[in-house]
């Protein structure tokens, strides 16, 4: 490996490198403001300045390549005075408002000038204003304090896809701006607040409601889609106050889709915090634990098992699954299905690789090169997953062909159509993509939601398997076979087997029971997108921690916990089991919920004999040792195709029913997610 | 002075016809296929041999530049020129548009040919529409006789020439400012490396020259690099256009050799400084980015980039602005420092706030409403801008500031004092 | 950014030759080095300004995201972003042209058309700006009127220019002193 001299000391680097990298992984800080390492390099703000021996001049060390025995300085005087220049004039036309600015605490520029910046003004000249802008419901403009490194420029062009911002004018007029004025249209804009060096792009609903040394961070697991992206919930007194992502290159990089980032204030509102039973009047009432325990215990006696059946939603931990499917089995209880969306292709948990994103993130992101993406909206249903698969579209020219209900893509799609029969023609050969596809080395296909909740939705899956076996997407090395879930607790479900075995009951199966009135208990945990109609007759149980569809028809409710205020795991769509941590504790009389089933346990005469949660972990991993290996991807063999062709209908693909905005109980809740919703779908805002 | 017959620009006045015919019968378009049938390497050669430096500014060797292009593979390579001619004092490249247009079109072919470029395009600025319109109707005579297009003057080369006029922008005369603006983009300045040769034009091999440059390079080939390298001074060789104006008697453009005596150029040019050499105050030899020099410089110094660089300026575009004791010095330089204000692009952080700055700080200095200290102050600045930008402009915009303090600091002094005193009275 | 919703604009028939045979210059896939050109087609079409719905086209045309054509619009000082008179009398006031007198000829726009720099006279004829140096340094002080150069010029001769101009009358472009960048002598 070549060697370079930094500050008299030296290091070797890998060909490629600019010196500022080079730096970085020798342990020698320099300042920067415009470089991002997941952005392109645009050495405006001169920040990064170094001497290197033979230049006249200082050079930007962002963007100049390390060369074979180069001799750079980054502690001279020259260069101290050159980052003392470029702070001065960064600083003389910045509005020294920190003590009001959300910034302030976490702002580059604060801490830089700290560090090395003058520490007096010789600027008498009047500042320059600059009118805010508005950028939507989530981002709060102050464009006075905007330093112009245009981060927020390249992340809307590089990474979100939507060209949308600009430095318009020129000189020190040059402002960050829209062309017509409009909220940005990405589910990723939330980021651009991130990687504001400044306070120029401040969280707008966070504006003005703490600081950041009083809040308490506490690292975890978003749940608002199936990616389970690593966040940091900052908290303060027991309220959560904002989240931000944690930087993991194998999931989420340092990105948040905006749902996940600022659906918070649902978690404050129409919460469920103490346990209610419906009397004899028809009426919720407050009751004790003990009190809804006896009543639920007593229904459940009384019912027997074949008409019990227990759904869940899609926010829920595996370890309160894991629970609830102790207890049924313990009383004997067949129905259950953790598969909300109605979904019913076949699964069984020896085959994970039938139901998991086995490319994984970083195969998208290192080799794949032709892509089939089958029902589904994957710019909203994984926002993330979208970015990476752009991201390889702009690094290698990922090409992608896309079946379904069209959508926005934020890089080039071919939309074959929205028609399921098509899938037989690109298996068969006779669709103009199959030669694509035949010619692609690392070919991968995305079935989603769209396909799979399909009434021949099994049918869709094996035609989805037999295409990529047909395309040798499946092989030594590769695994190009990815079922992209929009549920977090969907894969934690599917691993654990908490599905129908043996003649049990579908989800299907269980509404139209439940309907009909053939189901005398029904046990929903944090299960809401049901149809009102399923919930009417039977004894409903509800146990979740939002006031929604299922606490609404529930006869009795046991208050659980949020994915904040729990310690609980998650599987994401790679099989990568996740710890969420608790940064809060649930309201009132709220408790975890796998505590709150195995407590009923007691009542109903199965005593479930975990003390804690480890008990709960241990348990589960003797059953599937793959809930013991914490934080990486875990795709899994394939069931074999079967021979015959799968009967796809070739009925037109459907639209979901809800907004990207609104898909669970914490979103629906959240005002910041109704503004989104207006603002984005043509209204003004406030 | 300059022997007329090794004048290159005969119809730098436009005396006589632009049109094709005219312009052969002064010599253009002269066997121009013998030349190509000589080689690439031959034109390289030759170009070195002239010491030809480059006429836009920075005056580095064109032979020299021109051999950084990579070996030729099958991608494009391009020929651009630069006739975004802004920098304040300059415009002799628009007499060469207007007036002898078919020695630049002649130049494109041979340049282009000589570093393997099929395609040329010259970036004229907008504001010269007239001119622009000039070039176009120049190049579809040159495209009509065969001069041009396939096969161009029956050299073999084919060789297409397009205009792309600018839209108001200083900028863009920086040649990767010029190159960003050429596809399509506001004028900012890339960052180097890659240079332009080996990443140019839509990333392709590109070499981008001064109008001035590529206009010389057909005669140069004609009388033979020696002759060019005979004229003017060692490292400073060759006839030169300089743009005479300011408090001159006869502003002009004319063509001179390198290495005339300031002095001379402006007495037997421009007909003398208005009231006299006595009358001189001081005088910006090369356009606006360069540093001025006081009456004392002025009486001995040679006109040629290394002579001007011992006395801490430089020839730049050779715009020699001519200003006599009725000048407001601080203020001329503060209308300079606007300029450069008006003209930063806003890319990077020292330009951008720094211009606003010193320029402000001037205006003040005029009317002596600034403090003593305010000096070295702002000497600071142009000091904390030069050399850290991504560009030149950093550049341009200090040195004028710099030799002001230079060379007039009393004289900033005196209305400090003034203007102090005048208030401590009121 | 850019606030009045404006007239959809569509390009002339004549237009629309012209800008195919300018996208043509550049490769293909390269279309949007056009927009400097196309713009400044646009703005003639429009009256010597650029309406949001010009840009928009443009953007359109080129394939280009409407922000990267208001970038350049904003950047480049020939474009026009509100409308301007018949006449955009453009006063170079940069140092050479300042030294030979540009401060007068913009007194004059003062005096005689009543207007400001940036500002356009009542009855939409005239509009003055003062602009950087347009490179005819050599014949200041300057004024450049739409594309037309006015040189060597003396209040006497720009106070003529105006007048002709205000009546309607055709004016001659170039030196007032009838000469190109030579001396003043003759016959060099």
């Amino acid at each position: 490996m070549p060697k370079m001299i930094i500050n008299n000391q030296e290091f070797e680097f890998e060909p490629g490198m600019t010196i500022l990298q080079v730096a970085e992984q020798a342990g020698v800080e320099v300042p920067v403001f415009c470089y991002h390492p997941k952005l392109s390099i645009a050495g405006n703000c001169r920040m990064c300045l170094v001497e290197v021996e033979k230049s006249p001049k200082p050079v930007a060390s962002c963007s100049m390549p390390a060369v074979e025995g180069m001799v750079v300085h980054t502690n001279t005087p020259s260069v101290e005075k050159a980052r003392k220049g470029v702070l001065e004039f960064l600083l003389i036309n910045h509005p020294l408002d920190c003590p009001i600015c959300d910034q302030g605490g976490e702002c580059d520029l604060q801490d830089i000038t700290m560090q090395y910046g003058p520490s007096t003004s010789r600027f008498e000249e009047n500042k320059r204003a600059v009118a805010d802008k508005n950028f939507g419901p989530l981002i709060k403009t102050h464009m006075t304090r905007c330093i112009h490194c245009t981060r927020c420029v390249r992340f809307a062009d590089e990474i979100a896809g939507v060209p949308e911002l600009g430095g318009t004018g020129r000189g020190e007029h040059m402002e960050i701006g829209t062309y017509v004025e409009k909220a940005i249209s990405s589910e990723l804009s939330g980021n651009m607040v991130d990687i504001c060096p400044v306070g120029a792009l401040t969280s707008r609903p966070y504006a003005f409601k703490g600081r950041s040394w009083e809040l308490t961070s506490t690292e975890s697991i978003d749940v608002h889609d199936a990616l389970g992206a690593n966040i940091r919930v900052d908290s303060r007194t027991g309220e959560v106050m904002r989240i931000l992502p944690i930087r993991n290159d194998a999931v989420n990089e340092e990105w948040l889709a905006d749902k996940s980032r600022y659906s918070y204030d649902g978690l404050k509102r129409q919460r469920l915090d103490r346990p209610y039973l419906r009397n004899a009047k028809g009426q919720l009432e407050e009751v004790s634990w003990e009190k809804a325990f006896e009543a639920t215990a007593l229904k459940l006696k009384a019912s027997k098992p074949e008409k019990i059946a227990a759904l869940v939603g899609d926010l829920v931990d595996v370890e309160s699954m894991f629970t609830l499917k102790k207890l049924f089995q313990g009383l004997k209880i067949p129905n259950y299905d953790c598969r909300l969306d109605g979904s019913s292709y076949p699964v069984s948990p020896a085959f994970k690789g039938d139901f998991t994103f086995n490319t994984g993130m970083l195969g998208i992101e290192e080799q794949a090169d032709v892509c089939l993406i089958i029902g589904c909206a994957l710019r909203t249903d994984a926002p993330l997953v979208n970015a990476r698969l752009r991201k390889r579209y702009l690094s290698h020219g990922l090409q992608v062909a896309h079946v379904g209900v069209p959508f926005e893509s934020t890089f080039p799609l071919d939309h074959l159509g929205d028609e399921a029969s098509l899938l037989a023609d690109i298996l068969e050969g006779k669709h103009p993509f199959s030669k694509v596809l035949k010619k692609a080395k690392y070919p991968m296909i995305i079935i989603g939601n769209e396909a799979l909740t399909r009434p021949d939705g099994g049918e869709l899956h094996a035609m989805a398997k037999a295409i990529a076996a047909q395309y040798n997407m499946v092989r030594e090395g590769w695994n190009g076979f990815n079922v992209l879930h929009s549920a977090a607790s969907r894969m934690g479900g599917l691993l654990m087997g908490f599905i129908p075995e043996n003649g049990a009951l579908p989800t299907k199966d269980i509404l139209a029971k439940a309907e009909k009135g053939e189901l005398d208990v029904l046990y929903l945990l944090g299960a809401d997108e049901l149809p009102e109609t399923c919930l009417e007759k039977p004894f409903v149980i509800y146990q979740g921690h939002h006031g929604e569809v299922g606490a609404m028809h529930a006869d009795v409710i046991f208050p659980g916990a949020a994915y904040t205020e729990k310690d609980a795991l998650y599987v994401n769509i790679e099989g990568r089991v996740q710890q969420a941590n608790r940064a809060i504790f649930p309201p009132h009389e709220a408790k975890d919920d796998w505590k709150i089933i195995r407590a009923l346990s007691d009542y109903v005469g199965a005593g479930l004999n975990f003390v804690n949660l480890s008990d709960v972990r241990a348990a589960l991993s003797i059953e599937n040792p793959s809930f013991s290996l914490l934080n990486i991807s875990q795709p899994g063999p394939l069931s074999t195709v079967s021979k015959t062709l799968p009967k796809v209908g070739d009925q037109k693909f459907k639209p979901k029913a809800l907004s990207y905005y609104m898909t669970n109980v914490i979103a629906r809740h959240s005002v910041t997610m109704a503004n989104c919703v207006r603002d984005l779908t043509g209204g003004v805002h406030d | 002075m300059l022997d007329p017959k090794d004048r290159i620009f005969s119809n730098l006045h436009g005396q006589e016809s632009w049109n094709l015919s005219q312009a052969q019968k002064r010599g253009d378009w002269d066997k121009t296929a013998q030349l190509i049938k000589k080689g690439h390497a031959w034109i390289i050669q030759e170009v070195k041999d002239s010491g030809l430096r480059g006429r836009g500014g920075a005056g580095f060797p064109t032979g020299l530049k021109w051999s950084f292009m990579p070996p030729v593979d099958d991608r494009p390579r391009y020929l651009v020129v630069n006739a975004d001619e802004s920098e304040p004092g300059t415009c002799k490249d628009r007499d060469i548009l207007r007036h002898e247009p078919q020695k630049l079109i002649e130049g494109c072919l041979l340049s282009a040919f000589a570093i393997s470029a099929h395609v040329g395009y010259i970036y004229v600025r907008g504001e010269f529409y007239r001119e622009a319109e000039r070039l176009q109707q120049a190049i579809d005579e040159a495209y009509a006789a065969g001069l041009l297009g396939k096969n161009a003057a029956g050299s073999g080369w084919d060789f297409d020439l397009y205009v792309h006029r600018g839209a108001g922008a200083y900028i863009c005369g920086e040649e990767t400012a010029l190159l960003e603006s050429l596809e399509g983009r506001k004028g900012q300045p890339r960052l180097k490396p890659p240079f332009p040769a080996v990443m140019g034009l839509w990333g392709y091999p590109t070499i981008i020259n001064n109008v001035e440059t590529i206009a010389v390079v057909p005669t140069i080939l004609r009388r033979s690099g020696a002759w060019f390298a005979g004229i003017g001074k060692a490292n400073n060789t060759g006839t030169k256009i300089f743009c005479i104006s300011g408090h001159v008697n006869t502003p002009c453009n004319v063509e001179e050799a390198m290495g005339i005596p300031l002095k001379e150029l402006i007495e037997k040019h421009a007909g003398g400084v208005r009231g006299g050499w006595d009358n001189l105050l001081a005088i910006i030899p090369g356009g606006s980015s360069v540093p001025l020099l006081p009456k004392e410089i002025c009486e001995t110094v040679t006109m040629d980039f290394d002579s001007l660089r011992s006395v801490q300026s430089g020839l730049g575009t050779a715009a020699v602005i001519v200003m006599d004791r009725s000048t407001d010095i601080v203020k001329a330089i503060a209308r300079l420092s606007k300029f450069y204000m008006h003209e930063s692009c806003g890319q990077c952080t020292p330009c951008r706030e720094g211009t606003g700055w010193m320029w402000r700080v001037l205006e003040r200095m005029a009317i002596g409403n600034a403090k003593i200290s305010d000096i070295d102050d702002l000497l600071d600045v142009s000091r904390q801008i030069e050399g850290h930008t991504i560009c030149a402009l950093g550049d341009a915009a200090a040195w004028p500031v710099q030799g002001l303090i230079r060379h007039f600091r009393p004289e900033i002094e005196r209305r400090i004092t003034a203007y102090t005193q005048g208030n401590a009275h009121a | 950014m850019v606030e009045q919703e404006t007239e959809p604009f569509l390009f002339s028939k004549a237009n629309s030759t012209l800008a195919k045979q300018i996208v043509a210059r550049y490769p293909k896939g390269r279309q949007a080095s056009a927009v400097l050109p196309l713009l400044d087609l646009a703005q003639r079409q429009s009256g010597g300004w650029l309406p949001q719905s010009a840009m928009r086209y443009v953007a359109e045309y080129l394939e280009m995201p409407e922000i990267r054509v208001y970038e350049v619009a904003t950047f480049y000082t020939m474009f026009n972003l509100k409308p301007v008179g018949k006449h955009l009398v453009q006063v170079c006031t940069t140092t050479p042209c300042w030294l030979r007198g540009s401060g007068d000829l913009m007194d004059l726009c003062r005096r005689k058309l009543g207007v400001e720099k940036g500002q356009t006279t009542p009855d939409g004829v005239f509009t003055v700006v003062e602009v950087e140096c347009l490179g005819a340094c050599v014949n200041a002080p300057m004024v450049q009127i739409n594309d037309d150069f006015y040189e060597d010029l003396s209040v006497e001769a720009f106070d003529g220019i105006l007048e002709n101009l205000t009546a309607g009358k055709t004016v001659k472009t170039g030196s007032a002193l009838g000469r190109m960048s030579n001396p003043y002598r003759k016959g060099e």
